[in-house]
């Protein structure tokens, strides 16, 4: 059914193509090309700023994409993906300064080094679940982050290590506009594989070990093998995106990195849905919204009706409050996250008068 | 070697061992009744400190009648909270549970640090010594008696739970929440009672820790450091809590005195409890007292 333009009401797919096909209708194609081609010439739509913010949102943007691996898909918990994030940032700045190869190159090795500690991280997985395995990784996040304060000649200590500007045949990425490209290529990049490790074998194996891994393991899935490498997935991505964040600021400091920023990550693949690759984007924006959203919302508060100017001086703690409110309500409202309400909007939409 | 330094430190490990006992109880209490991993146990810490501090110091009261009024709102504000937040969730998920209560303390986090400030605020000082001798150590008051106090609260909770009728409704409740519905006990009720202890124990360990040191958002990491505690004694047994904390307590002044003394790495103090929590979980995952989870097809 890959010919048809509409998407059915139900699920009338007969073929095995047809239900792992990447784009199930040829709008969602179409939508994706024309997608891309607005971010492609958005440097002449919008101003700076929200060029910068587009940065982030891609950078976020792949290491939600990774933890989604881990969580969404596999079903592990992981309370230390920004650990990985500062790794994949520290190691491509020191690949950078100690052996000179070029930062186009050491971002994808950073994403491969910091895999490799993501495979040693996460051989606990290998015994433990569930909870204990999220109580695991908070204890790895702060055992990475002991390690950034102290390995002076990996991450400069206390002082951070400066990471140099990416260089493209000659051209320095040093504004916002020509770093977004390299941004918009790892994003794009990303999406495509781990859309399409969702429709291969291995993508399958690591959704059976979610869904009841006891069957799994009686249908000859190696759980160990597939939860370690969860792990190692979603810290390539974590490095990926840490590399591209480190050479974003040109600075690296590990007070960057902490629990809080884990948390965000998390907080990111819940607002925008479990297991879903658009919905780690559609998170992704969101937190990268949400404090612009609240800054603005303060400000307009304040100006209508001058007696809350009170709120002013907290408006840094609305900020942080708004990040724990909407993961709050989110999980009471609206726990399948955003991808779901879209679709449920775009069927309500088919079905207009209709809907029953 | 020094000796006397040691042995001051092995002390304070003991006290502040004690509080991470009972702040670990109360942990185990939440998990053990409702199987909820509470992440914001710190938030509650820090929570009743200031409430407390806010009573003394503000509205002039006097400690004791603050102590008081502090455990009644921390009761109110534990009902309240399982009621709007936790209560919707049953049944969901493990890690829509973990993040809900991860949310809860980044939101009561923030919302303390513009309230009541980031900076530390010391206690008045409420006892007349400072300190005192025993056996030629020198133990400031507070330290006895947050040591006091947390061992009346460790026996109030052996009592409570071995001899009162709620104590045996949650523990029952605890082992199996269909039977325990089927025989007349209100799971919503105990659930929600839970939750009040919980943090009225949480605000008393947080007031006697704000005496100990000061009053601040830091305090919050005492919900961390529960972690390796816990994890030790076993996620499900409260003697195991108590135990975890003790021996935590102690190890990282230990740890302490060993960085201080010979290996000056820095920082041992903070991290070596963490490196026990994933070498506790790669060898004996379910602790020193915890039930082993046994899985039947």
């Amino acid at each position: 059914m890959s010919s048809t333009s509409l998407r059915p009401c139900g699920d009338f797919r007969t073929t095995y193509k047809a239900d792992q096909s990447l784009f199930p209708t040829k709008w969602i194609f179409r939508w994706s090309v024309i997608g891309l081609i607005v971010l492609l010439c958005s440097p002449l739509l919008v101003d700076e700023y929200i060029i910068s913010l587009l940065i982030l949102v891609g950078i976020y943007g792949i290491a939600a994409l990774g933890l989604n691996v881990l969580v969404g898909m596999t079903g592990q918990i992981s309370l230390g993906h920004s650990a990985f994030f500062g790794f994949g940032a520290f190691s491509s700045a020191w690949l950078n300064t100690t052996t000179e190869i070029p930062v186009l190159i050491t971002i994808p090795l950073a994403g491969l080094m910091t895999t490799a500690v993501g495979l040693i991280f996460g051989i606990p997985a290998a015994r433990i679940k569930g909870l204990y395995l999220a109580i695991a990784t908070l204890a790895s996040q702060f055992i990475l982050e002991d390690f950034f304060a102290r390995a002076e000649w990996f991450t400069g200590g206390s002082s951070g290590s400066v990471a140099e500007t990416a260089m493209f045949f000659g051209i320095p990425l040093d504004t916002d506009i020509r770093f977004f490209y390299l941004v918009l290529f790892w994003t794009v990049v990303s999406c495509i594989a781990v859309a399409n490790l969702k429709r291969s074998r291995d993508g399958r194996a690591l959704v059976a070990v979610r869904d009841h891994y006891l069957s799994a393991e009686i249908m000859g899935i190696n759980l160990t093998k597939y939860r370690i490498l969860a792990f190692g997935i979603s810290s390539f991505f974590a490095g990926l995106g840490g590399a591209l964040f480190g050479h974003y600021l040109g600075y690296v400091s590990a007070e960057g990195f902490t629990i809080i920023l884990s948390i965000q990550f998390l907080a990111m693949i819940i607002i925008g849905g479990l297991g879903s690759v658009p919905g780690a984007l559609m998170g992704a924006v969101f937190i990268v919204l949400l404090p612009e959203v609240m800054e603005a919302l303060v400000s307009l508060v304040i100006s209508s009706a001058p007696i809350f100017s009170g709120l002013e001086a907290g408006k840094a703690y609305i900020k942080e409050m708004s990040i724990g409110a909407a993961i709050i309500l989110f999980l009471i409202f609206e726990p399948d996250g955003l991808a779901h309400r879209c679709g449920q909007i775009r069927k309500s939409i088919k079905l207009y008068p209709f809907s029953y | 070697m020094n000796w006397s330094l040691l042995s001051q430190l092995l002390v304070n490990g003991v006290v502040v061992g004690m509080l991470y006992g009972v702040v670990a109880m109360c942990f185990v209490l939440i998990y053990k009744s409702t199987q909820v991993v509470n992440f914001a146990q710190g938030e509650f810490l820090v929570l009743g400190a200031w409430v407390c501090l806010w009573l003394v110091v503000d509205m002039e009261m006097h400690f004791a009648v603050a102590f008081v009024f502090t455990l009644v709102f921390m009761t109110i504000f534990g009902i309240i909270l399982q009621m709007v937040v936790l209560r919707p969730l049953i049944g969901e998920p493990i890690i829509s549970v973990i993040m809900v209560t991860i949310g809860l303390s980044i939101f009561f986090q923030s919302l303390m640090n513009w309230i009541f400030g980031n900076a530390a605020v010391a206690f008045p000082p409420v006892f007349e010594t400072q300190s005192v001798q025993l056996f030629g150590l020198n133990i400031e008051t507070a330290y006895l008696f947050s040591l006091v106090i947390s061992l009346i609260i460790m026996l109030g909770f052996f009592y409570f739970f071995k001899y009162s009728r709620y104590g045996l409704a949650m523990r029952a409740t605890a082992f199996d929440q269909q039977v325990a519905q089927s025989l007349g006990i209100s799971v919503k009720s105990v659930f929600a009672m839970a939750w009040a202890i919980s943090a009225v124990v949480s605000g008393i360990a947080g007031i006697v820790i704000g005496l100990v040191n000061s009053v601040s958002s830091a305090l919050a990491f005492i919900g961390i450091k529960v972690f390796p505690a816990v994890i030790l004694g076993g996620l499900d047994s409260i003697v195991g809590a108590v135990l975890g904390g003790v021996i935590i307590g102690m190890l990282e002044n230990t740890a302490e005195f060993v960085d201080g003394q010979f290996l000056h790495w820095g920082n041992l103090y903070t991290i070596a409890p963490f490196y026990i929590l994933i070498i506790v979980l790669m060898i004996k995952p379910y602790g020193l007292f915890g039930t082993k989870d046994i899985e039947r097809i």
